[in-house]
């Protein structure tokens, strides 16, 4: 054994025929059988259009959460006790403090890296939740939760209701005068839940408000629970996307029975991972250059003291927007109160926004009976009604997104707050209405004239030598040339150079 | 094996003619393409090493985030240039799978439910129900102490603050409030005496003490006694949401919350005018003591704050 001269081209030959990554492929197969379906996994063809990365900024601002998020549950203190901060920022040197809101002035300050990856936390969370409303409107406009895909459209109304909650939890963390401010809040609402209210608001605070065990137990559920879940619904979201394979709009060669864009590899692969480090840095970027809840200077929580202008989270607006035009129609009868005038705007109102979410498939198909199975996508010209109604709902959360502030648009626009309170309350109920014919109009219209969906080509006005003016259309764009050619399948083997070998497996073509 | 030869060589770059349309047209001249992306790419290293460095020496936050994410991004957008002008285009096709599976495979795997099982539970009903009411049992017992452990129940804990009869009104600083001390239209967040540091006493017994005037000051019939001297206290926790009432309009004499924009007047006894606070502050009545302090009557004659269930 001994006397064999190990060469680096008997090496290779030992090797097998694709070298070191096809022995340890073939280790791999031995024990877990991965080469048969790992090729096809390759293959998988994913439909391109801009609209589908939407989805996946959520998902790399998933990702960025997560890697920051432990960057600084590693810094982070959840706890109510109080300690006199001595650190390097010095205008808080000497006040009084809780520990958690030390921890987070210190993580800014004393950590390296650390106010970068706080405000890219922060800006991820503020992105993901962004990138997820815009993927569900894409996903509601164009028809793709219909049959078979009812059950990943639940699923991400889940993930985005957890995404609200988890979004709210964090910024509660840090226990500053802002985010205190909205932990009252949320104490306030969970008390006004008719019979339970009481209970349920001191089993979650472990008391009263404002308690010690609140920070410990948001801490434990914004960094475990809700992430754990959502990390487990993420993967069945892809997991069922895998499975019943991309929607796509019609186009050449374009059926309900097949799947026509770009292999899992290696383009696409390059394409979605370039696009992760994208989202990636584009957050270090806002992280660098743009602030983002500067709790220094909003000063430590103290439950009598507030400042002015106080807004939540953009995701919690249209909460706190309902809250603020809902009249005062508290219920007082048979010795009991209902807090209609906080039951109803930040408890039922959210309950039904998000039923009717759930809901919808089963709506629609109440509605259409149409049950049968949807791989091609609608364009939402082509269903004035659905995106009508989209459009509507949109409207009055938008309305409700503004009323938000309507104390920073009275000073601003120097009108009086009793003005913008009306007008908001006016605005939000007629929104809709206002909003759906208007949408139902220019959806269907636009249904009606002919090339819908294209890119409108320029018409070249030329003048000829006669003096004569001449409109002929421009060339299509190339894009939209590629996009109307027949579809291939991917080339599955090539011929080898030497004949004689078996073209059992081979090079893909297309691996340049 | 190689039926799709025809197809590798339409979508290899090096096979297309300049005027097929798969070909790209930054890919008419692949080697430019690539130096560009080359650079690119060589950009986004730089600024990685250059994170590193920044990193190392400790430089402010704006500089690691541009370094970092000025290296993803370049990084990034030379991937995808890659992908979008140097790689096949197709379009590629690929068939869907029927996910249904046969008629067969459906019966055969209810009947294993319905009959295999449902013959067991028949079988042995009794066995079948003490298993699922045992578990059931257990769901249920098991949520009474996990729920009754996060926290004690409320009892009459919303009824009532900290204020006592005689309790010294002090601000923050544990300073006892005398008559003198406020001039007519000054305002002071005081507490009963003891509790000014605590969070109950910041978050529940908080209250706003203003001075209104010179004389004996009635908000409403009934509460003649309850502002001497012109001092009129109010609960601090607004009664729509529980923030503080922190804002005072001297002019017009309204207690604002600056959350949600409730407006109460300190003169007829903090009935809200405007926003969306359902109930009046309550008032706690005061008295001056022999030697000048501020001091409360008793304890708030309601429950202070936001509106629950119990409350009448």
């Amino acid at each position: 054994m001994s006397d064999v001269v190990v060469t680096k081209r008997s090496k290779k030959q030992a090797m097998g025929k694709y070298g070191r990554i096809g022995k340890v492929l073939d280790e791999l197969d031995d024990r877990l059988g991965v080469a048969k379906g790992g090729r096809s996994f390759l293959d998988k063809i994913f439909p391109d259009h801009w609209s589908f990365m939407l989805g996946e900024i959520a998902l790399y601002s998933f990702v960025v959460l997560l890697a920051t998020g432990v960057f600084l549950s590693l810094y982070y203190i959840p706890s109510s006790a109080i300690v006199t901060y001595h650190g390097s920022y010095l205008p808080l040197d000497g006040q009084s403090m809780t520990e958690a809101y030390a921890s987070t002035v210190n993580l800014s300050f004393a950590v390296r890296a650390g106010l970068l990856m706080r405000q890219m936390h922060h800006w991820a969370a503020d992105i993901f939740i962004g990138a997820m409303v815009v993927h569900m409107a894409r996903v509601f406009f164009t028809g793709a939760f219909r049959k078979p895909r009812e059950l990943n459209w639940t699923i991400g109304v889940t993930l985005l209701t957890l995404a609200i909650v988890n979004g709210f939890l964090g910024y509660s963390l840090p226990d500053d005068l802002v985010s205190g401010t909205g932990i009252r809040i949320a104490y306030s609402i969970i008390l006004s839940v008719p019979l339970v209210g009481t209970y349920l608001a001191f089993f979650v605070f472990g008391g009263n408000f404002p308690g010690t065990a609140v920070l410990p137990r948001f801490f434990i559920l914004h960094v475990l629970v809700v992430p754990g879940i959502m990390l487990a619904l993420v993967a069945a979201h892809m997991a069922l996307l895998v499975r019943q394979k991309h929607t796509q709009f019609p186009g050449e060669g374009r059926t309900e029975d097949n799947v026509v864009g770009t292999p899992m590899f290696p383009v696409f692969m390059a394409k979605t991972t370039g696009f992760m480090l994208i989202v990636t840095g584009v957050t270090a970027l806002l992280g660098a250059f743009a602030q983002i809840n500067p709790i220094w200077q909003f000063g430590p929580y103290d439950a009598s003291r507030i400042s002015y202008a106080v807004q939540p989270d953009w995701y919690m607006a249209f909460l706190d927007g309902a809250l603020r035009i809902f009249p005062a129609w508290s219920f007082h009868s048979f010795g009991h109160t209902i807090p209609l005038e906080v039951t109803i705007p930040a408890v039922i109102f959210p309950g039904l926004v998000f039923g009717l979410a759930y809901a919808w498939p089963a709506l629609e198909r109440f509605v259409t009976k149409d049950v049968a199975m949807h791989n091609l996508l609608d364009r939402p010209s082509s269903r004035p009604k659905r995106t009508a109604a989209g459009v509507a709902v949109l409207a009055a959360i938008s309305m409700l997104f503004i009323a938000s502030s309507t104390d920073v648009i009275a000073n601003f626009f120097h009108v009086s707050l009793n003005t913008v309170l009306w007008s908001m309350r006016v605005l939000v109920l007629i929104s809709p209405f206002v909003a759906y014919p208007i949408a139902y109009k220019i959806t269907s219209e636009l249904h009606a004239t002919r090339g819908s969906g294209k890119r409108k080509t320029a018409n070249v006005v030329t003048r000829t030598e006669e003096g004569e003016y001449v409109a002929t259309a421009a060339p299509a764009y190339a894009d939209d040339v590629a996009h109307d050619l027949a579809p291939t399948p991917v080339p599955q083997f090539i011929e080898t150079s030497q004949p004689d070998e078996e073209p059992e497996s081979g090079v893909r073509a297309i691996d340049r | 094996m190689s039926e799709h030869h025809e197809h590798r060589t339409a979508v290899s770059l090096e096979g297309l003619r300049e005027d097929d349309p798969h070909l790209q047209p930054a890919a008419r001249n692949p080697q430019l393409v690539e130096r560009v992306i080359a650079l690119t790419l060589l950009v986004g290293v730089v600024l990685i090493i250059g994170f590193g460095a920044a990193y190392w020496v400790n430089a402010a936050p704006w500089t690691l985030g541009a370094t970092m994410g000025g290296g993803l991004f370049f990084l990034g957008v030379g991937l995808i240039a890659w992908a979008k002008y140097l790689m096949a285009r197709g379009p590629f096709v690929e068939e869907r799978h029927v996910l249904a599976t046969s008629q067969d495979d459906r019966d055969a795997f209810a009947a294993a439910i319905v009959e295999r099982g449902g013959g067991v539970v028949k079988r042995r009903r009794v066995l079948g129900g003490l298993v699922g009411g045992g578990l059931g049992a257990f769901g249920v017992v098991a949520l009474f102490p996990l729920l009754r452990s996060l926290g004690p129940l409320p009892k009459g804990t919303l009824f009532h603050t900290d204020w006592r009869a005689g309790s010294f009104a002090v601000d923050i600083t544990g300073r006892r409030v005398r008559v003198g001390d406020l001039a007519v239209g000054s305002i002071v967040t005081v507490y009963p005496e003891g509790t000014q540091n605590t969070d109950r006493g910041q978050a529940v017994d908080q209250t706003v003490l203003i001075r209104l005037s010179n004389e004996n000051f009635t908000t409403q019939k009934g509460r003649e006694s309850w502002g001497p001297m012109g001092y009129v206290a109010y609960s601090k926790l607004c009664t729509h949401l529980g923030c503080p009432v922190g804002l005072y309009e001297q002019q017009l004499q309204l207690l604002v919350c600056p959350c949600h924009q409730s407006m109460f007047n300190v003169n007829n006894g903090a009935i809200p005018n405007f926003g969306p606070a359902p109930r009046p502050l309550p008032q706690l009545p005061l008295y001056v003591d022999a030697a000048g302090y501020v001091r409360a009557q008793s304890d708030y004659h309601e429950p202070v704050g936001p509106g629950f269930w119990e409350r009448a």
